[in-house]
């Protein structure tokens, strides 16, 4: 089975996770969608590592170490921006990322 | 087709119209499990690709704690469609525009590549002996280090959800 299958597959889900974050106006939502992305990510270097792996290379298995450091990466990103987001609904009662504007100022 | 073939349609079509579902659907929640769909079929793709340890640590990360707390903290604040904020339409398409040329542009600059092909042989190169043993063999800074972020992002969650 051709490598490419696999390539075409995580431009697709990385191009989602693009579309959402520009469409989408909430922080949730928002964040879900970067989730996709690392997620397409993820799946391209693991295709990666079978394709070496395949061909022969005895250190293929290194894609798969940094699939498992993005997804601990990702695990402490969700916590802190979860936190954020609570608060940030706790002081405006909204999760509309257009509030924070306000920063601005 | 062989049947390999086929199983990598399904999951593939699955996970196309899931993460579409997460980006067009107007309920939040109805996105979360959308999302987990997605996470499942990936992880499908995984144990096809021989990283059977790599498709666990995805199920129970992912889809157990990470969407876990995403249902967590949208059943806290009480989303629901008539709440959803509305964007302006042209919005929309702006983005689902730029979404489609990025997707062109990286279809057209990828389809010609030549690379080896994906064998039907298993390797037993994602079993989680061969991963750990190149865990603490060559990537034992990054691992320690890693840890070291997991309690700063658990201490940075406490301290910013704290009431003040």
């Amino acid at each position: 089975m051709p490598v490419q299958y696999y390539i075409f597959l995580s431009i697709a889900l990385f191009c989602i996770g693009v579309m959402g974050v520009l469409m989408r106006r909430n922080a949730i939502i928002i964040f879900m969608c970067i989730e996709l992305m690392l997620n397409a990510v993820n799946l391209l270097l693991v295709s990666f590592s079978k394709m070496w792996a395949d061909a022969g290379r005895v250190d293929a298995g290194s894609a798969q170490l940094f699939v498992f450091f993005i997804m601990v990466v990702a695990a402490a990103e969700v916590a802190v921006g979860l936190a954020i987001i609570t608060m940030v609904y706790r002081n405006t009662h909204s999760v509309d990322i257009n509030i924070l504007n306000r920063l601005k100022n | 087709m062989s049947i390999q073939q086929i199983i990598f349609m399904v999951l593939s079509v699955i996970a196309l119209v899931s993460a579409l579902g997460v980006v067009l659907s107007k309920n939040p929640v109805t996105s979360v499990l959308c999302l987990i769909v997605t996470f499942f079929t990936i992880a499908g793709h995984y144990i096809m690709l021989n990283a059977q340890f790599l498709a666990v640590v995805h199920i129970i990360v992912y889809a157990g704690a990470i969407m876990v707390l995403f249902l967590y903290v949208m059943m806290l604040m009480n989303l629901n469609a008539e709440l959803e904020p509305q964007k302006r339409n042209w919005l929309k398409y702006a983005g689902a525009i730029s979404g489609g040329a990025l997707l062109v542009v990286l279809v057209a600059a990828l389809r010609d590549a030549s690379m080896p092909a994906i064998g039907t042989a298993s390797t037993d190169i994602g079993l989680i002996k061969n991963l750990g043993q190149m865990l603490f063999k060559q990537y034992v800074v990054p691992f320690e280090v890693s840890s070291i972020l997991f309690l700063s992002a658990m201490v940075g969650a406490v301290v910013i959800g704290k009431k003040d």
